[in-house]
């Protein structure tokens, strides 16, 4: 169970590719330091997008949570 | 400046919906990893870009197939379009449209899409095009 408060949660299921992880980039930008932001996706793709994208933009992935169909990413805008 | 140019150019020929979408695609990815972008439209790859018919259905490319073409128009994503302007968004994305290709068309940059940054001869793109070409 995780104890992290969630700023605010992105509904990507259904979304194909690169959908989930350019609506994780808008929320980021509109987003303050510290923000903790939820994507849900059922997108294949952002599994490897997202873990890119963050570490390319200096962004924490805190954790990414399987559930059936789709995965949670977790992400602390770091800057 | 990185020690490396990772500028990526696109030569974008076709105008069929499936390679426009590809080439949207790719072009979100890139722009989203922090690269730029420049996007040269020729041929019917440029007519995609009129402001007319830009989202009308253009078609899919001839190995599609009509079972192709159906599992194509069967996909629920975003418009390619749609694609093109969050990357423009995000990224440095420049989209050029070929002077030669306006020219055969007989249009101005007034009949293109506002997606479209301007017209440029090939030579221009050239210059620009520092890092890894691709051809669609």
């Amino acid at each position: 169970m995780t104890q992290i408060q969630i700023t605010r949660s992105i509904d990507a299921k259904g979304m194909p590719c690169p959908g989930p992880l350019m609506s994780l980039i808008g929320a980021i930008r509109e987003g303050e330091v510290g923000d903790v932001l939820e994507v849900v996706s059922s997108d294949e793709g952002s599994r490897t997008d997202i873990p890119a994208w963050l570490a390319k933009a200096g962004h924490e992935l805190v954790e990414v949570v399987e559930e059936p169909g789709f995965a949670r990413f977790v992400v602390r805008k770091a800057r | 400046m990185d020690e490396h140019d990772d500028t990526l150019s696109l030569v974008l020929f076709s105008g069929t919906d499936d390679k426009l979408h590809a080439t949207a695609v790719l072009v979100a990815g890139a722009a989203a990893m922090g690269r730029k972008v420049n996007l040269f439209l020729q041929y019917w790859g440029l007519d995609a870009f009129r402001a007319d018919r830009i989202t009308k259905d253009h078609g899919v490319s001839a190995e599609a197939g009509p079972e192709g073409a159906e599992i194509v128009a069967r996909h629920a994503g975003q418009h390619w379009s749609e694609i093109l302007v969050q990357a423009k968004d995000i990224g440095e994305v420049g989209i050029h449209a070929c002077a030669l290709s306006m020219e055969m068309f007989q249009i101005t940059k007034d009949d293109l899409d506002p997606l479209v940054d301007d017209v440029e001869g090939v030579a221009a793109f050239m210059a620009e095009a520092t890092g890894p070409m691709a051809f669609i």
